[in-house]
């Protein structure tokens, strides 16, 4: 089976400074993938450097098997919708033409029908012809989800879908791509909260620094070593009734063992400190 | 499409009433001559002098708002229009320059050298706008530009050399469609149907940026493309109005505004009943330059800047206050 996402040895640099080094992953169709690390280790430059947004300095990426920077710009929105972390919109449209906006290279009555078919999967049928500068943050977060979601493309990449959202639409969100993830799309999302990763993911990678610092089943990607290492927190997963919970307390300055060179996380761990 | 419809019969009668009406008071025997006798004075009146004014200012007013509602589309920004990119600014130095170098005399040239001064802002826009992804970066360099080409305007108001030039430029700059014919309008014809056709090619871009850069990157749209098409098209738009009437303030501004909130906001939908509603204020404001009663006309350019000004403020206030993030 060809993966839907893969990076070989991917390097990538803001300016001079690496900011992604040496990243192999992949994300294969009906699977949800997620992308953890602190604030400043490159989830979102990996999603980037993976969909062609940010150039590659070294290594490769590909969609469906295929170098990304060998698509054209139709090909590739064929093989992957996007769902950035901005959410801004600039003008109040109503709800179902930015849904339709994810199928803007299809006919407009296609564009249409899944603008519909994805309102109604996120729970905002209702309020299809609502603008969306009318709704609440929760509602267009679910508005630009359908979007998303409407591309219909076999990879959906999404920055953050979590990001800002009250705990029930945080698990909307997830369930949502997971169901997408069920009907055979390759799913990869960065996400903050551990809790909800480990919950609603597949399989984990966790990024330091730029750094694959570890991938696998939520299980054995969380370990207290690599907690302690990509977030500077002391603790683990633990099960509970609802699924794993993340039990953590913050590290103090004199815990950090001198070799961590983790940038997000070591100045996290200092901040309380200072 | 019912909008356009409204506004395509609005500007029919608005266009009516600016051919019937003039400083010339006309009997509605002389009126019967008009059309009957096309070598009559009244004929000459309304087909040789007002005709021709009110399809300029038309035409002008439609290809400002159009200018307009691209801008305000590409940059995702309700204040943008063809002035704050500086487009109008160097548009109007090329004019400046070409009548301070005495080109005046030569047919054309003056207009010629509008539109590349549309045309340099508009390549200059256009190689910036690739590099900057920022609507925000963008509307800044368009004030940085404008600046410019004021500045560069003014030194030419101060290196020119007799004050007839001097007053000849400033003519120019306040803006007017007055004493034009149809060959002017059929010059100014070539560049604003160019601009259009490419703004029209560049709206289903202009939908997607309401998503920001990032997301329209990738939708499959060749955004690159669009994005140089949209400020092209703005580019030869603005130049072929200043290059047909000087330079007029606001049009482009209003236009789109106007008409937006019965197109639920979308930036594509916007554009063509934003050229029409660009025609109607821009006839309607040129009756009034030629029916207020003053000793010396009016300048359409004044007028629309006297009614522009203050609904510039308010458009400002508005988006300051229900600034949604």
């Amino acid at each position: 089976m060809t993966p839907a996402l893969q990076l070989l040895g991917a390097s990538a640099r803001r300016g001079r400074l690496p900011v992604l080094i040496d990243v192999s992953l992949c994300v294969n169709p009906g699977e949800v993938l997620g992308v953890v690390g602190a604030n400043g280790s490159g989830k979102t430059t990996l999603l980037r450097v993976a969909l062609g947004l940010h150039p590659l300095h070294g290594g490769e990426a590909r969609l469906a098997g295929r170098p990304v920077r060998g698509l054209s710009e139709a090909e590739r929105a064929g093989l992957a919708g996007y769902l950035p972390q901005e959410r801004r919109v600039g003008w109040n449209l109503p709800a179902w033409r930015v849904a339709a906006l994810g199928a803007v290279h299809r006919a407009p009555v296609e564009a249409r029908e899944a603008a519909f078919l994805a309102l109604e999967e996120v729970g905002m049928a209702g309020l299809a012809e609502r603008g969306v500068l009318d709704m609440s943050g929760g509602e267009r977060a679910r508005i630009l989800l359908a979007r998303l979601i409407a591309t219909g493309a076999p990879l959906l990449a999404a920055d953050e879908p979590a990001g800002g959202l009250d705990p029930d639409a945080q698990f909307l969100a997830m369930e949502r791509l997971r169901a997408r993830a069920d009907a055979g799309a390759a799913v990869i999302a960065t996400l903050h909260d551990l809790t909800l990763a480990a919950r609603a993911c597949d399989r984990l990678a966790v990024i330091a620094g730029g750094r694959l610092l570890a991938v696998g089943d939520p299980a054995s990607a969380l370990t207290p070593e690599v907690l302690a290492a990509a977030f500077a927190l002391e603790g683990a997963l633990i099960d509970s009734p609802a699924g794993p919970v993340l039990a953590a307390q913050r590290r103090t300055v004199s815990d950090l063992p001198p070799s961590v060179g983790v940038r997000g996380g070591s100045a996290e761990g200092r901040g309380g400190e200072v | 499409m019912r909008l356009s419809l409204a506004l395509v019969v609005g500007l029919v009668v608005v266009i009516a009433i600016a051919v019937t009406f003039g400083e010339t008071a006309l009997s509605a025997w002389q009126y019967r001559q008009a059309f009957s006798d096309p070598a009559s004075a009244p004929a000459e009146i309304l087909w040789s002098i007002r005709a021709p004014r009110a399809i300029a200012a038309a035409l002008v007013g439609a290809a400002l708002g159009l200018a307009g509602a691209t801008m305000q589309g590409l940059l995702r920004n309700p204040l943008a229009d063809p002035g704050v990119l500086g487009v109008s600014g160097l548009a109007g130095l090329g004019a400046a320059v070409a009548i301070a170098g005495g080109l005046a005399s030569l047919p054309g040239a003056v207009e010629a050298a509008a539109l590349a001064g549309a045309l340099v802002a508009g390549a200059l826009v256009v190689t910036l706008a690739a590099r900057l992804r920022e609507p925000e970066a963008l509307v800044l360099f368009g004030v940085a530009l404008s600046a410019m080409g004021g500045a560069l305007t003014a030194l030419v108001f101060n290196l020119s050399p007799s004050p007839v030039t001097t007053a000849e430029v400033l003519s120019w700059l306040l803006g007017s469609v007055a004493n034009r014919d149809w060959g002017d309008i059929g010059a100014a014809l070539i560049p604003a149907g160019l601009g259009a056709a490419l703004c029209a090619y560049a709206a289903r871009g202009l939908r997607m940026l309401t998503l920001g850069e990032e997301t329209a990157a990738l939708s499959g749209l060749p955004m690159a493309r669009l994005r140089a098409a949209a400020v092209a098209g703005a580019a030869l738009l603005t130049g072929a109005a200043v290059a047909m009437a000087g330079v007029i303030g606001f049009v482009g501004l209003a236009a789109p505004h106007l008409v937006r909130g019965a197109v639920s906001d979308d930036p594509a939908r916007t554009l063509v009943p934003s050229a029409l509603a660009g025609a109607i204020l821009l006839v309607a404001a040129d009756l009034a330059a030629r029916m207020i009663a003053t000793d010396e006309e009016l300048k359409l350019g004044v007028v629309t800047a006297l009614f522009g000004a203050p609904l510039f403020a308010l458009v400002a206030w508005r988006a300051a206050r229900s600034w949604r993030a």
